[in-house]
């Protein structure tokens, strides 16, 4: 364990303005998994860039020795060669093409530029074997889960004789399940064939069970690097490391005011928008009161990003059946616009995707729910917008150069708050949140949790979907269980738990 | 992470404010230095006939109708880089109609004219259509509106070209009255030497000049109200006046040649008219918000469709507008008319710096980048180059624009990606 497969010393990155490494050194033992953890831009992703040969050389400082040797990487095919491997969080495989081919990619089979098919088959079978993926090597990928997309990359990995295989995030988009397995088949990979992992992640218990050296880093400098079996590795510690700075608690305080019923679903049915025979939703009933987060949990593809949408003007699904009611009055809600004017606000769980105009700047985000809002004598006044998009910055604690910065160029915490002023914006009462946490630092999910408990406490009813079952419990009042198209149990906070509501899940899957 | 440094605060010089804000708006700056750039080149090597009175008026007859349909032809872009091919085809088919109308029927040209709009319009709803409510790739769509309309235009005028009442020749070559000249107003043209100058024009074009000058300083103001952090007093003055005397000037000049074209005053109520919708309306807003990001969009209560459709309509309004233009130029509807132009609007639009991907885009930028394919071919037809070499040479002025746009943005992403 003496041996190091990589060491990185003195590593300094500085981009125009901003000093995003400084002076960084990292080793990784052989045979080794050691993770890397920091709050969102604190240079995890930098370094491992460095490393790959995403930086190539000559733009950083410092010294980068891989199984001994120094390396000079030009671009990732270099590094690529000596079997270093990086998954990024968004994966990069191609959807239209096959498992095989995607394992492949760029590492064909082939003999004179011609592909060998059989040869291809064969040896990806082998390889999804080893990574436990039990699939036809013809599916494509579109058409597989995220978690078996994952492992996809890993078998890909391996197919190049990855020696040391990096990690972004690799279960953010993955439910606890599927992390589980992902997680034991790199400790299997680990044992099997020496497979060295460097994986980043937020998700603090995962690393402590797996992990044998843990790598804390923040604003570009390592803080320390702690070993399995340290009195010290604990997530508070690990937390505290991070943000520098003692949480005396993940989650804000807050003496819930919970009042009458504001808005209430029966019997909601839908259909899968492809295929009208299939029910992905059926007898959905749920209420929601003023004051009141009410959690959504349950697995990915439990339904409640569909229940959302379906229920948000029918942004999902077809055959919609069903009553909405608010306020005791029944509601349709046909288009966004009828759900908007309604006071139904909607935050999507992929905020890049379908939260933000990126290109846009900060306020442009802000008013385009609700356009009217801004519109004087029929004309939209820039004037007012500044305005709004400043009361938003203020209120909301928004950090940007100013509301006329891009998006884009916002942290991931930062672009979550404009999505949440944009839902604020259009004076909702009832607040649908999709995952507002996902993929953002712990410091900004505090911020945004004091946020929601803020929204609650005017007296705003909000319907909390999230898929980190410490968050659902830390947040809110009372919590749905979700399965399978389902509502399977519903449980106040004070009663609930990780177990308890693991267990509705499993035993609803079973019981059917 | 940790915020930045906010760009600007109040104490920075007059120099850097300006450098920031050129830096913001690098694009737009840069394509209207390359017009003035291609201006000066042009000038000299023209041996100063470009800029003669004469020839700034034929240009503008000669690219109305181009500048026309790069102001709905960047409505179509900004929506996500989808482009309208078939719009050559139905300054065609609008021309051919037109014929139809006031010949063959008989109706009088005021009457044929709206027809004639009415037309394109309906060649636009036919094709915002199949793009919105079927979901036909723009591309595709209005390939076959391009086949569809020519030949439309065929069988309508049989193959033959058809001289068109003098009511389209006046909209498109003719300029308006001198009421203060034959009231007796009487002023020496002293821009080229001869006859008298156009005095109506030049009242028009001061008075112009006056409102738009009010116009900003009152928009100055009312961000002062609002709390703005304005740029340097200095830079405004300096930037009114020169508007000021550069549009005076170009009064001056149209005076000095025939007067104020009516086909100028259509181009600027568009342009006018356009930008505001772009910038100041709803609808304009949902146009780029499809293009920034077609799903936060529809999240965000944008009826997709709706936009999609009254952009492709619109286009085919303005392509009639620029067919009646062109038949009134030609004097005649021709089987031949339009051909091309399809080619020649998106390529203004996209040297304008609109972006293929959408959202990014304006409609000044697509009329300068008309200008600069107009200057240039205007510019080379006096040098005698021949068409093949003026082909070669756009060819090449459009990779240089959209490279430099590539560039510019990879600049400025690498600087705020962090």
């Amino acid at each position: 364990m003496s041996e190091h497969i990589l060491e990185m010393r003195n590593i300094t990155k500085i981009f125009p303005g901003v000093k995003a490494l400084d002076n960084v050194s990292f080793e990784v033992g052989k045979g080794n998994i050691h993770a890397l953890v920091g709050e969102n831009g604190a240079g995890k992703s930098t370094l491992m860039n460095v490393l790959s040969g995403i930086h190539p050389y000559g733009t950083y400082e410092g010294e980068i020795f891989f199984e001994g040797k120094e390396c000079r990487f030009k671009g990732i095919k270099d590094s690529e060669e000596l079997g270093i491997a990086f998954i990024h969080q968004e994966l990069a495989l191609n959807p239209y093409m096959s498992i095989a081919e995607n394992i492949f990619l760029g590492n064909e089979r082939q003999k004179n530029g011609i592909i060998n098919w059989e040869n291809t088959a064969e040896e990806a079978r082998k390889m999804m074997q080893m990574v436990g993926l039990n699939l036809h090597h013809d599916a494509l990928v579109k058409d597989i889960m995220v978690g078996q997309q994952q492992l996809v990359e890993i078998a890909k990995a391996i197919g190049k004789n990855c020696k040391l295989l990096i990690l972004d995030e690799p279960t953010a988009a993955l439910n606890d399940k599927d992390s589980q397995n992902l997680l034991n088949l790199l400790a299997e990979l680990n044992k099997t064939r020496g497979l060295s992992c460097i994986i980043i992640s937020h998700k603090l218990h995962e690393l402590t069970q797996l992990c044998n050296r843990l790598t804390v880093i923040r604003d570009g400098q390592t803080i320390t690097t702690l070993n399995r079996g340290d009195a010290e590795i604990t997530e508070d510690n690990i937390i505290r490391h991070m943000v520098g700075r003692q949480l005396t608690n993940r989650f804000p305080e807050r003496t819930p005011n919970i009042g009458e019923v504001v808005f209430e679903v029966k019997n909601w049915k839908v259909c899968d928008p492809l295929d009208d025979s299939k029910v992905v939703i059926k007898d959905v009933n749920f209420n929601l009161r003023r004051g009141e987060i009410v959690g959504f949990s349950g697995l990915m593809g439990a339904g409640r990003t569909e229940l959302a949408m379906s229920l948000f003007g029918k942004m999902y699904g077809k055959n919609i059946e069903g009553q909405i009611i608010k306020n005791g009055k029944e509601i349709v809600l046909n288009k966004v616009r009828d759900a908007i004017k309604n006071g139904v606000a909607y935050l999507s769980e992929n905020r890049k995707e379908a939260g933000l105009i990126l290109i846009n700047d900060i306020k442009e985000n802000i008013t385009l729910s609700n356009l009217d809002k801004i519109k004087r004598n029929g004309v939209i006044d820039l004037n007012i917008e500044i305005k709004v998009g400043n009361e938003y910055k203020d209120k909301l604690n928004i950090k940007a150069s100013s509301i006329f910065q891009r998006t884009e160029s916002l942290s991931g915490g930062n672009q979550q708050k404009v999505c949440v002023s944009k839902c604020l914006f259009t004076d909702p009462e009832v607040l649908i949140l999709d995952e507002p946490t996902r993929g953002i630092d712990v410091g900004a999910k505090y911020e945004i949790y004091k946020i929601i408990n803020q929204l609650a406490d005017e007296g705003n009813c909000i319907m909390f979907i999230s898929s980190e079952l410490p968050e659902i419990l830390g947040i809110s009042d009372r919590i749905y269980v979700m399965n399978e198209g389902r509502i399977v149990d519903e449980m106040s906070a004070k009663d609930a738990s990780q177990e308890k509501i693991m267990t509705s899940i499993v035993q609803s899957s079973s019981g059917r | 992470m940790n915020g930045k440094t906010a760009e600007i605060t109040r104490n920075t010089s007059i120099f850097e404010q300006l450098q920031i804000v050129i830096r913001r708006n690098l694009r737009q700056y840069a394509i209207l230095m390359a017009l003035i750039t291609i201006i000066i080149i042009f000038q000299i090597a023209t041996n100063g006939i470009l800029l003669k009175p004469i020839n700034v008026y034929r240009l503008i007859g000669q690219n109305s109708y181009i500048l026309i349909m790069a102001i709905g032809m960047t409505l179509c872009i900004l929506t996500g880089g989808n482009i309208d091919l078939s719009v050559g085809s139905i300054v065609a088919f609008v021309s051919a109609c037109s014929a139809l109308f006031s010949v063959t029927w008989g109706l009088p040209a005021g009457l044929s004219i709206v027809l004639g709009l009415l037309m394109g319009l309906a060649a636009g709803i036919w094709q915002g259509f199949w793009i919105a409510h079927v979901k036909i790739p723009s591309f595709i769509a209005t390939l076959a509106g391009m086949l569809l309309f020519r030949g439309l235009n065929n069988l309508l005028l049989n193959g033959l070209t058809i001289p068109l009442p003098d009511l389209y020749i006046t909209i498109a070559s003719g300029s308006i009255p001198d009421f203060l000249g034959a009231a007796g107003l009487q002023v020496p043209n002293f821009v080229t030497g001869s006859g008298v100058l156009h005095v109506t024009t030049i009242v028009i074009v001061l008075i112009a000049s006056l409102i738009l000058v009010l116009f900003m300083i009152f928009d100055r103001n009312s961000k002062a109200a609002h709390g703005f952090i304005l740029g340097s007093f200095t830079a405004f003055i300096v930037k009114i006046v020169s508007l000021f005397v550069i549009i005076n000037i170009f009064g001056l000049w149209l005076a000095a040649a025939n007067g104020f074209p009516y086909v100028l005053f259509l181009l600027v109520s568009l342009i006018i008219i356009y930008s505001f919708i772009a910038n100041k309306t709803v609808a304009g807003r949902h146009v780029y918000a499809v293009g920034g990001n077609e799903k936060a969009a529809a999240l965000s209560g944008v009826n997709i469709k709706k936009v999609m459709f009254w952009v492709y309509a619109n286009m085919g309004l303005l392509a009639g507008v620029a067919g009646v233009v062109f038949a009134g130029r030609l004097n005649a509807a021709s089987p031949l008319a339009g051909k091309d132009f399809e080619l020649d609007v998106i390529a203004a639009c996209f040297i304008g710096g609109a972006s293929m991907k959408g959202g990014e885009g304006t409609i000044i930028g697509g009329i300068i980048g008309g200008l600069i394919m107009g200057i240039l071919n205007n510019g080379m037809s006096i040098l005698g180059f021949n068409i093949f070499i003026q082909s070669v040479i756009k060819g090449l002025v459009l990779l240089a624009a959209v490279s430099f746009d590539v560039y510019s943005k990879s600049k400025t992403t690498t600087r705020t990606a962090e």
